[in-house]
């Protein structure tokens, strides 16, 4: 690890000012990312200014109705807290399905939104990558690409964004708030990562020095949603393919209709993908195994799989299709596989 | 440079003088010989140095030691006072639940962690009902200790896969 410097920020304002007058300066809130990149010289700065004893810990109800989540919340007290549970289980359950408890305990809401993609190759400083080093490469490309993208990559970068956490803000529009040299700005979760381009390094819309305080929920919107993770192992390891899904279906008329539904998707792209042309598909639609197949199918038109991830696209189909089954409780029909399911 | 820092740890009061750098879990083992605590995978994947800061379970190896100053830090060492074993202690020797005991303290400090949690009615990814009450099913425990891997874990199966190897090469 190289040495920096070390500061403990007193008050939002002054750690702003303190990173956006240094180029080399770095947040640190629970570090679980942060400090896992300094020892792998992934990250190599000069001043680490500690954002832990920062006011930035409430869960407040706002006057509309919906929940404002300071930045430095932990994501274990942000799943349990009980409006939350009940107002937005899919949060509560993304926010579960990350990591383990002790690193939950540590994670905050905006060190996880911020948290860095887990490309194998981005994290093994020895490799090409043009996340860590522009113009150097891409190492993933013709590589291991289990956990890379099929949505969304472009020729410099295939990789995805690792939060469960970003999936379901998606899906639940919520607006990140940030506090920068200038004063605050707002800006809805699903703008404020990118997608690579030629500027893979650029992981967010974020200027340097800006800080995330806090993130803010609309109010609870009607019908049936949850989070739902597969991955290598029952627990413990980074989403292969996740959805956060809410559906509203009017069940007046002769035949029930949908009246709403969001869907985000995660470990497919190099941010949360907010699915909105399986949405248009899927509202004002009838809810039957058809119409949820035609709904994964219009997202996934686009899918653009490299060699060896050529299963998730089957597989996000799979997981759509599934979700939205239980959450309207239409049986499901999924179809036989139509491409080649790669397990390596 | 140097900083100073100030750690109750197992109960006995610390001021030391750290390199920005230090981790709590070098501080704890390095600095103030305090071994319980383990290093396995240095990277938040393994569990073996978890400690409770705070009440709290935490991986030492992810937290600089600075950003806890003023904290009091428990290893399972701290939760067994003086060697009084505590219920859960008795529990992992009644239930012979290590082989080579590396990832134990690690285990211990999540349990005791993750029993209060479970007490405090958190719930995880596996509880059916956010909104219940919470009780751990065996499912629940697995879930919640997730994050504690044992490299031992799997002995009887590598065991089993030598001797089919030894068997089918004679
Ligand atoms: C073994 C392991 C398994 C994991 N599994 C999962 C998983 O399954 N799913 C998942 O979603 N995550 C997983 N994680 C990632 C974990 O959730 C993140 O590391 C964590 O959420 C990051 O939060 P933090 O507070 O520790 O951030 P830090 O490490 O402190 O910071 C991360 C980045 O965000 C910046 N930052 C932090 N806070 C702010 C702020 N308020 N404003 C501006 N910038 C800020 C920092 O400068 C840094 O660049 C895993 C991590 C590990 C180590
Ligand atoms: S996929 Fe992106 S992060 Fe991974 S090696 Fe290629 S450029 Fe780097
Ligand atoms: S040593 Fe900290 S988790 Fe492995
Ligand atoms: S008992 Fe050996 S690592 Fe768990």
């Amino acid at each position: 690890m190289n040495p920096f410097d070390y500061e403990r920020a007193a008050d939002a304002a002054g750690a702003v000012t303190t990173v956006t007058d240094r180029p080399d300066a770095v947040f640190l809130a629970g570090g679980t990312n942060l400090v896992d990149h300094l020892k792998l010289g992934v990250a190599e700065p000069g001043l680490v200014v500690d954002i832990n004893r920062l006011e930035l810990t409430e869960v407040e109800a706002l006057d509309d109705g919906g929940l404002r989540i300071g930045a430095m919340v932990r994501n274990s007290d942000a799943a349990a807290d009980p409006r939350i549970r009940r107002d937005y289980p899919m949060l509560a359950r993304a926010l579960l399905s990350g990591a383990s408890g002790q690193l939950r305990n540590a994670a905050t809401m905006g060190g996880n939104l911020l948290q860095r993609t887990r490309c194998v190759y981005f994290q093994d400083t020895s490799t090409p990558c043009n996340k860590r080093e522009p113009g150097a490469g891409c190492s993933a490309i013709g590589g291991y690409t289990r956990y890379h993208a099929i949505l969304g990559a472009s020729a410099d970068c295939v990789a995805t964004h690792p939060s469960d956490m970003a999936v379901a803000l998606a899906a639940l529009d919520a607006t990140v708030v940030v506090l920068g040299a200038t004063g605050e700005r707002r800006i809805p979760v699903t703008e404020l990562h990118r997608l690579p381009g030629d500027r893979p390094e650029q992981d967010t819309v974020l200027e340097h020095g800006e800080l995330i305080t806090a993130l803010e929920l609309p109010p609870p919107r009607p019908g049936a949603s949850t989070y739902r993770k597969i991955r290598d192992r029952a627990s413990y390891a980074f989403a292969l393919v996740s959805v956060a899904a809410r559906v509203d279906v009017d069940t007046a008329g002769r035949a029930p209709v949908i009246r709403e539904a969001a869907i985000a998707l995660g470990g497919v792209a190099h941010k949360p993908w907010r699915a909105r042309a399986a949405e248009a598909v899927l509202r004002g639609a009838e809810p039957t195994a058809e119409t949820f197949l035609a709904a994964a199918d219009a997202e996934l038109e686009a899918a653009e799989p490299l060699d060896g991830n050529r299963f998730k696209v089957q597989m996000t189909r799979g997981a759509i299709c599934t979700l939205l089954a239980e959450l309207t409780g239409v049986p499901e029909a999924l179809p036989e596989s139509t491409t080649e399911d790669t397990h390596e | 440079m140097g900083h100073s820092l100030h750690l109750t740890v197992d109960g006995q009061e610390h001021t030391l003088v750290v390199d920005s750098r230090t981790t709590l879990l070098d501080a704890l083992r390095d600095r103030l010989g305090v071994m319980s605590a383990k290093k396995g995978c240095d990277h938040g994947q393994c569990g073996a140095c978890t400690v409770l800061v705070d009440g709290r379970r935490l991986n030492s190896c992810l937290a600089l030691a600075l950003t806890h100053d003023g904290a009091e830090v428990m290893t399972a060492d701290g939760l067994a006072p003086e060697g009084e074993l505590s219920t859960l202690h008795r529990a992992f020797l009644a239930h012979d639940a290590f082989q080579c005991g590396y990832c134990t303290p690690g285990q211990v400090c999540s349990a005791a962690g993750m029993l209060a949690e479970a007490a405090d009615n958190a719930p995880s990814v596996v509880t059916e009902d956010l909104e219940g009450p919470v009780e751990l099913s065996e499912e629940e425990i697995r879930e919640r200790m997730s994050g504690n891997l044992c490299r031992c874990g799997a002995y009887v199966n590598i065991v089993a896969a030598v001797r089919r190897a030894a068997e089918e090469s004679r």
